[in-house]
């Protein structure tokens, strides 16, 4: 996923269209919005970052999983099998960015990308709800993809790399 | 770096703190008992049925998803609509929760007297509620005539209570929308070339190579095509100009951004032109061609020079020289963008009138690039006789001071019902639909008086907002996505209309606006008004006269038809404006006759009283004023706002990040609630900004039970609560409401009172 933050207006679609797309319970998200302003008045610099699981590719919360529930299903996305939780809340802990949550139906719950609407063809909630289309998804393991373009021409960067975690969403700038 | 921490974050939006307390999980036996969990449902999969929004006024086109239950799943826009291309914006995809909102009010409630001398609201069916309306409807009119009961209304079901007060014989309506939010903007457009903006603004965004935002927050706001234009915009480089005293989201995304000094627009504007006819910037052709008055406008505006408004701003003289250039070197392909809200400091027409004049000079309108001629279908009206003539209407109230008042004026409405107004005009009963006066129009003092002094108050309304616990009879009107409404036919690049049809029956005791209104005109004998029983046979009827029809247009939800007149200006084209010139008056000679500065004057708007802090008000990108605040969708996204102050300001009162203040005016009234700080350099030193809409304090007794938004209740500040400075337009009587002070109180100003 590549989000253009020169675009993004913080206005939370992304987390209201997952909550209605996902049945997410009321007061629980699995994305959301960061204000990073910085400088000082009027030399000021802002932009909003939608933030939600990074989909890692060398994931601590897979890694740390006792039951095999947090696993990655091909093409990369980090998934939690909802009935081989035991809510242990490992990987809670593991992630860097907090992405995870405790559902209040017993299990650990957080973004999948919308794995149900990309297996259809169709983009994430977050993505196609966007009205400022500032959200990208796609292939990266194809070079020649809108997004690995994306990805290479504008510059770019990760939240938390020194984590060591190697995220796939990309921001570019 | 450290760890990040979403509990820090949701400040910006996310989830109610109390969904994030991070709580054991239930055992996973527990979990198979209680699991109960819901697959996404897939469009593909879903029944669709197509809508229009009401969570705001831009009405953007969509489908309602229903799973096989019939249940209301998720609304999403519809591909074709120009208002939404697909994408609704936050408060349309939550749109669901003021259906799914538990608060609503679910049957008609009338007020009783309770033993102990106090009222409070009981139950009551559908038709001793209409009864008793229409009865005190022929009440008044038996007393003080028909023209005395006032229409308040806003929204989509607005025009079906504006033909019943028609039908009936009372022109005595208004709306917000108007003194309160676009009305000066309006007539400053009309003034100059003869004809207004309505909604959506007619500017051609994603043209354009100039675009040039003066208190205006897009992106804040979710003008959803505006954004999405401004985003196309971003995209190919555009220059963006935002003036905002404000470090706001779009000033953010601007090319440049002017930190302007509040209340000194007009000057600003007065010397962009200043640079722009002097380096003869300007559109030399069509200034020629289309426009009255260049010499008087170069004459007029020699005086206001750069350095002169540097001294006025605060913005450096070389940075206006460098936008008006940027402004110059886009022309035509520019927009200085009229804004919506535009009731500030009570010279607003004349402000507009500056950017309407600006426009001109630079030849962007009804050119690419820069506002485009819209077009909208016109549909056949059903047949009914002619509307009977009013004695009096708003008109009488308003046009005698203000030439422009162009729809009736709310706020001197308010004053011709207050017990002091001994004149012709009185008003005795309100019939309030779909807005809640207490924050929609200043003054609540005043409000509240005029209120207390009426013999009858109706409010039709889905939520138990302020204005519900001043009425006599309160009817339960469903959801949008419950009911229909008239087709929006609102203008566009492309005439089109959309169809807003109900997804599911309404809930509770809940009826439609048209039923409603309907049901008192039957009641009040209006029959010949009302030759249909069903609002569908209208909509029917009359999308048969434009060749189309319900079942086509519940299959594709919008319609296009075509243009009738080309979008743009053609090189050298002859053209008329309907002003008294036939041409662009950059020098109006109505104001001129009417006795209003025909070119814009600089008139100075004071500065802070000492110790106090100029009140900035504005939106929120997830909310739409009051209303939607108790919607639970939209409540997890934001529910604790935040009063913006400079670390400046923070130092002086001594402080911090989410401590909770009240507010208190000059005049020494009091924010019934506090309201939590955000130290943040995006704010000036001299001014505070908190959302609009916060603050409810509304809360009714129905039958010894406590009704009200109980997600909303009590949380911020109200702006309109604090607001004691409100300054008319002459031209068109809107309220400027944004000169207005207020200082930091960190001591709970309520505690003390209760001790003494």
């Amino acid at each position: 996923m590549a989000i253009e933050v020169n675009k993004c207006v913080g206005c939370a679609d992304c987390v209201v269209a997952c909550q209605t797309e996902n049945n997410v319970p009321h007061g629980y998200s699995r994305d959301w919005i960061v204000e990073i302003a910085r400088g000082e008045y009027p030399d000021l610099y802002m932009h909003f970052e939608s933030q939600r699981c990074n989909h890692c590719d060398d994931t601590p919360c897979v890694r740390t999983c006792p039951t095999g529930a947090s696993h990655i299903i091909e093409g990369g996305i980090v998934k939690v099998t909802h009935d081989e939780c035991i809510g242990c809340g490992a990987c809670i802990e593991a992630c860097p960015y907090d992405a995870r949550y405790f559902h209040p139906e017993g299990y650990v719950d957080k973004c999948t990308f919308c794995d149900h609407r990309v297996a259809d063809g169709l983009d994430p909630a977050c993505v196609s709800v966007c009205p400022t289309t500032c959200m990208h998804f796609g292939d990266l393991d194809d070079p020649d993809s809108e997004i690995s373009k994306l990805i290479r021409t504008r510059e770019n960067y990760t939240l938390i790399p020194e984590a060591g975690t190697n995220p796939q969403i990309f921001y570019l700038k | 770096m450290s760890k990040l921490n979403r509990r820090d974050f949701i400040k910006i939006s996310g989830t109610a703190s109390a969904g994030m307390v991070m709580t054991p999980p239930l055992t996973s036996i527990w979990k198979t008992i209680f699991s109960d969990e819901e697959k996404p449902l897939l469009e593909n999969e879903a029944k669709k049925v197509p809508t229009v929004c009401e969570v705001c006024f831009w009405n953007c086109a969509g489908w309602t998803y229903l799973d096989k239950e019939g249940n209301i799943k998720k609304i999403i826009g519809n591909d074709i609509d120009p208002h939404s291309n697909g994408r609704l914006c936050p408060r349309g995809t939550g749109g669901l929760g003021m259906y799914y909102d538990e608060d609503r009010l679910k049957k008609p409630l009338i007020r009783v007297k309770r033993e102990d001398g106090k009222s409070e609201f009981r139950e009551a069916e559908w038709d001793e509620a209409l009864d008793l309306v229409a009865t005190k409807m022929k009440e008044i009119e038996k007393k003080y005539g028909k023209e005395s009961m006032a229409l308040l209304f806003h929204g989509k079901t607005g025009p079906h209570f504006e033909h019943l007060f028609k039908a009936w014989g009372s022109d005595t309506m208004g709306e917000p929308a108007g003194a309160q939010c676009l009305i000066t903007r309006e007539a400053g457009f009309i003034a100059t070339y003869g004809a207004g903006l309505a909604s959506p603004e007619p500017t051609d965004v994603r043209n354009t190579d100039c675009l040039v935002l003066i208190g205006n927050h897009i992106g804040e706001n979710m003008h959803n095509g505006h954004v999405q234009e401004v985003s196309a915009l971003i995209d190919k480089g555009g220059t963006i100009i935002t003036v905002d005293p404000r470090f706001s989201t779009m000033a953010a995304h601007s090319t440049k951004w002017l930190p302007i000094k509040p209340s000194t627009d007009l000057a600003l504007l007065l010397a962009w032109m200043n640079v722009i006819i002097n380096e003869g910037l300007y559109d030399k052709d069509y200034v020629e061609q289309y426009t009255y008055g260049f010499e008087q406008l170069k004459d007029h505006v020699q005086k206001y020079t750069p350095e002169w408004a540097e001294s006025i701003t605060t913005i450096p003289a070389g940075d206006i020289y460098e936008t008006a250039r940027l402004m110059g070197g886009a022309s035509p392909r520019v927009i200085i963008h009229p804004g919506r809200h535009t009731a500030w400091y009570g010279d607003d027409t004349q402000r507009t009138r500056a950017i309407a004049i600006l426009n001109a000079i630079l030849g962007s309108w009804g050119r690419e690039g820069g506002f485009y001629f819209p077009e909208k279908v016109k549909l056949p009206k059903e047949a009914h006789p002619p509307f009977p003539k009013p004695k009096w209407t708003w008109k009488d109230i308003s046009r005698d001071k203000h030439k422009l008042a162009i729809m009736g004026i709310t706020n001197e409405l308010i004053d011709h019902a207050l017990p002091e107004y001994k004149g012709p005009y009185k008003i005795k009963g309100m019939f309030i639909t779909a807005t809640n006066p207490l924050q929609s129009i200043p003054s609540q003092d005043t409000i509240r008086r005029a209120l207390d002094n009426q013999d009858f108050v109706v409010v039709v309304d889905t939520m138990p907002a302020e204005i519900t616990g001043y009425a006599d009879v309160v009817l339960p009107e469903a959801t949008y996505l419950e009911r229909l409404d008239h087709l929006r036919t609102a203008h566009h690049r492309q005439p089109n209309i959309a169809l807003r049809y109900p997804a599911v029956e309404p809930k509770y005791d809940t009826k439609p606006g048209w039923w409603i209104a309907r049901e008192i005109g039957i009641r009040l004998g209006l029959h010949d008004y009302y030759e249909w029983e069903d609002f569908e046979e209208v909509l029917d009827w009359q999308l048969k006269q434009v060749g189309s029809s319900m079942e086509e247009m519940k299959k594709v939800g919008v319609k296009y038809f075509p243009r009738k007149t080309p979008m743009y200006l053609k090189p050298g084209e002859e053209y008329w404006f309907n002003t008294n010139t036939g041409k662009i008056e950059l020098y109006s000679t109505d104001f001129e006759e009417w006795g209003y500065d025909p070119l814009p004057v600089y008139k100075d708007h004071g500065e802070n009283p000492p110790g106090f802090l100029r009140l900035i008000y504005g939106r929120l990108p997830m909310h739409t004023f009051g209303r939607t605040l108790n919607n639970p969708n939209l409540f997890d996204l934001k529910h604790d706002p935040h009063l913006w102050v400079h670390p400046k300001v923070a130092r002086i009162y001594g402080l911090e990040n989410g401590q909770e203040v009240w507010l208190k005016n000059p005049k020494g009234k009091v924010s019934s609630f506090p309201i939590k700080v955000r130290v943040t350099e995006r704010i000036r030193h001299d001014s505070v900004f908190m959302p609009h809409g916060f603050g409810n304090k509304g809360r009714i007794w129905v039958d010894g039970k406590k009704l009200e938004m109980h997600r909303a209740y009590g949380r911020g500040i109200l702006d309109s609560e604090m607001i004691y400075n409100i300054e008319i337009d002459p031209v068109t009587g809107g309220t400027g409401l944004r000169n207005n002070f207020v200082t930091i109180l960190t001591e709970n100003p309520h505690k003390k009172e209760a001790k003494s």
